[in-house]
């Protein structure tokens, strides 16, 4: 590497390093709230879809089976025999959640029940009612351990077929389907956001903050090539860009378990460690390569711009068309084969990573995306040098 | 004696929006800067560019340094010209002007060293460059402070020193005392005395008449982005000083006026 490049890739260095506050505002702090906030989301959700392990159900009843009552404290019911009154207060108490279930039972169930055992069946089928409300969680739960309870007294007296009963694994979708399916669909969106965050958070500052206070000027009237200048603040821009993506992106691995709720990530089979080192390579060659067309994109913009303000008010635009890119991974199946859909940039490297994660990707389309992600690189730097050199844009106000 | 530097119809132009137009109280898009200006610097000589604000000086120092380009003509500076060798003559030159800034966030130590470095200065006569220039303004009791927290004075000795560090032949200051209290302003000049003495070729833009009288031995006074008088101040000012000599001049091209 030319001498002069590894010196202005020093300086911005030193310049980002030598900042603790810029070094917090960019590399720890995002990741710690992305941490706090997904993890907070995760919790906040889980109490407000799911009740407490100890909590005991007010049910309401009329004309309650004798087995039903014998079986409630199993189920957690604290169970109050009602006659049929007023169903409008019973339903605005439910409402209120002062109570979580109003079961009706037939009166004659328990006997019916005992009929049909020993091979009397009713004429007609026997009518219960469940009143609860869908969106008090309490009464929600009640109403499904309540149903699953009949349902299962319902199967014992007469059970035609089983679905599904025995021990074998009837979902046949591996641990890397269902983490591939959910990561490939998120991820990608995510990292690209990051990235993109990232990039915006240093390079305006960088090229359009030295703009902005004459600092740039003092570098042009050196012997330093303007192709070393710009190839030296893009290298080194990534750098700094790539650890901010990789702060958000840590922090939002660490909180996607909270997010998604313990239980159910296990449930679903959701497990990281799918993915091998070749994926994890694969992943690090596509960010290289998509930091380095992001930054030279947003570098080119800020090298127009007169102040770090404007520039960011040029970037913002750009910005949400990356994010609607980055939604593209959620739609399809797996990334797309055609390998010219690689060659368009910011969409080629979604793709790679959504082929990544998905396991559906081909090592073509990834030496595609990185060989264009570089070329594209090359040009911007190019126009970046000529920005440098053009005293329209370097001095204009 | 030895031409180093040879300015020959340097022309700038800028366009004009619309409002600096109503700025300039103008309907024209394009204003001259510069308007073919030809000149000559000799070796160990103080050149002064002298005129009033807008005159054009610093923009003939700007495209002297290769900051901005003629839009006609050329100079050919230490050998090399302006237009074709625009980075050989960034090696043979200081360039310092108001507009220039260093960064704040950084200590003059580092500044020195970042600067030397792209000059393609060596680590020991960087070391040995620093000290003395250092030590020459005072900045050696400071260099490891930041930018930031440096008085304005300080911070100007060390551009001075900043843009010297590769020990260029030809040292271009654009109004070097502009804005500095007169203890600094002392030293700067006697400063620029004592480059000249070591063979260096200083070439400065002022409007300040007693500065001008003071390091000069020649000086051009541009007036609209023309070169009106080019000589030796004894030639120019005969027997009369410099202001007054400049008014005469000021008021024949402008008709009368001041």
């Amino acid at each position: 590497m030319k001498s002069n490049i590894l010196t202005i890739m020093k300086k911005e260095l030193a310049r980002f390093f030598g900042d603790k506050r810029l070094v917090l505002t960019t590399l720890v702090i995002p990741g710690l709230m992305i941490y706090l906030i997904y993890s907070l989301m995760g919790s906040g959700m889980m109490s407000a879809f799911a009740p407490s392990e100890d909590q005991i159900y007010n049910v309401l009843v009329t004309s309650p089976s004798e087995e039903f009552v014998a079986a409630a404290d199993q189920l957690k019911l604290e169970i109050t025999e009602a006659d049929i009154g007023d169903i409008d207060s019973i339903k605005q108490k439910l409402r209120n959640g002062e109570i979580d279930l109003y079961v009706v039972f037939p009166e004659d169930f328990d006997q019916s029940i005992a009929s049909i055992r020993v091979g009397e069946a009713p004429d007609e089928p026997l009518e219960l009612e469940m009143y609860y409300s869908s969106t008090e969680v309490n009464s929600s739960a009640a109403a499904d351990i309540v149903f699953s309870y009949l349902d299962g007294l319902e199967e014992s007296l007469s059970n035609l077929f089983n679905i599904n009963s025995g021990s074998a694994q009837y979902d046949v979708a591996t641990d890397e389907d269902a983490t591939g399916m959910l990561f490939s669909m998120l991820i990608p969106m995510l990292l690209i956001m990051f990235l993109f965050s990232g990039c915006m958070a240093v390079a305006p500052e960088s090229i359009a903050g030295e703009k902005e206070r004459g600092t740039i000027a003092a570098l042009l009237v050196t012997p330093l090539k303007r192709g070393d200048l710009a190839i030296g603040k893009i290298l080194a821009l990534s750098i700094i860009a790539l650890l901010s993506g990789a702060s958000s992106f840590v922090g939002t691995l660490l909180s996607l378990p909270k997010l998604m709720g313990g239980d159910m990530v296990e449930l679903a089979g959701i497990d990281a460690g799918v993915y091998g080192v070749t994926e994890y390579l694969t992943l690090l060659v596509v960010m290289l390569t998509t930091v380095l067309v992001i930054v030279a994109i947003i570098s080119i913009i800020s090298a127009y711009s007169n102040s770090v303000k404007e520039a960011t008010t040029y970037i913002t635009p750009l910005m949400i068309v990356v994010m609607l890119v980055g939604l593209t991974s959620m739609f399809g199946n797996g990334a797309p084969t055609n390998p010219v859909l690689y060659l368009i940039p910011i969409y080629n490297s979604v793709q790679c990573m959504n082929g990544v994660f998905s396991f559906s990707g081909s090592l073509i389309n990834t030496v595609i995306t990185s060989v264009a992600n570089i070329a594209y690189t090359a040009i911007l730097v190019v126009v970046l040098k000529k920005m440098f050199d053009s005293e329209k844009i370097m001095f204009s106000k | 004696m030895e031409v180093i530097l040879k300015a020959t119809g340097l022309r700038k132009t800028f366009a004009l929006s619309k409002k600096q137009q109503r700025l300039e109280k103008s309907d024209k898009k394009i204003k001259v800067a510069v308007d073919g200006l030809s000149f000559e610097a000799y070796k160990g000589e103080i050149f002064g560019l002298l005129g009033p604000n807008g005159a054009g000086k610093t923009t003939t120092l700007r495209m002297l340094s290769t900051l901005i380009k003629a839009d006609e003509g050329d100079a050919i500076v230490n050998g090399h010209s302006i237009n074709t060798e625009p980075d050989k003559v960034r090696q043979s030159i200081g360039f310092l002007t108001s507009e220039l800034k260093l960064e704040e966030f950084f200590t003059p130590n580092y500044l020195f060293d970042f600067f030397a470095t792209l000059h393609g200065i060596s680590s020991t006569e960087c070391a040995a460059r620093k000290k003395t220039l250092f030590e020459r303004f005072g900045i050696d009791k400071f260099a490891e402070v930041k930018v930031a927290n440096l008085s304005t004075g300080m911070k100007q000795k060390l551009s001075i020193a900043v843009s010297i560090a590769h020990d260029p032949e030809i040292i271009i200051f654009d109004e070097p005392t502009n804005g500095l209290d007169v203890i600094t302003s002392k030293v700067v000049t006697d400063f620029l005395i004592d480059l000249k003495r070591e063979g260096k070729t200083v070439i400065l833009s002022t409007h300040i008449f007693s500065l001008a009288e003071k390091l000069c031995d020649r000086v051009g006074i541009i007036i609209n982005g023309k070169m009106i008088t080019c000589d030796t101040l004894q030639n120019i000012c005969a027997d009369t000083d410099l202001e007054t000599r400049f008014f005469e001049i000021y008021e024949k091209e402008m008709g009368g006026q001041v």
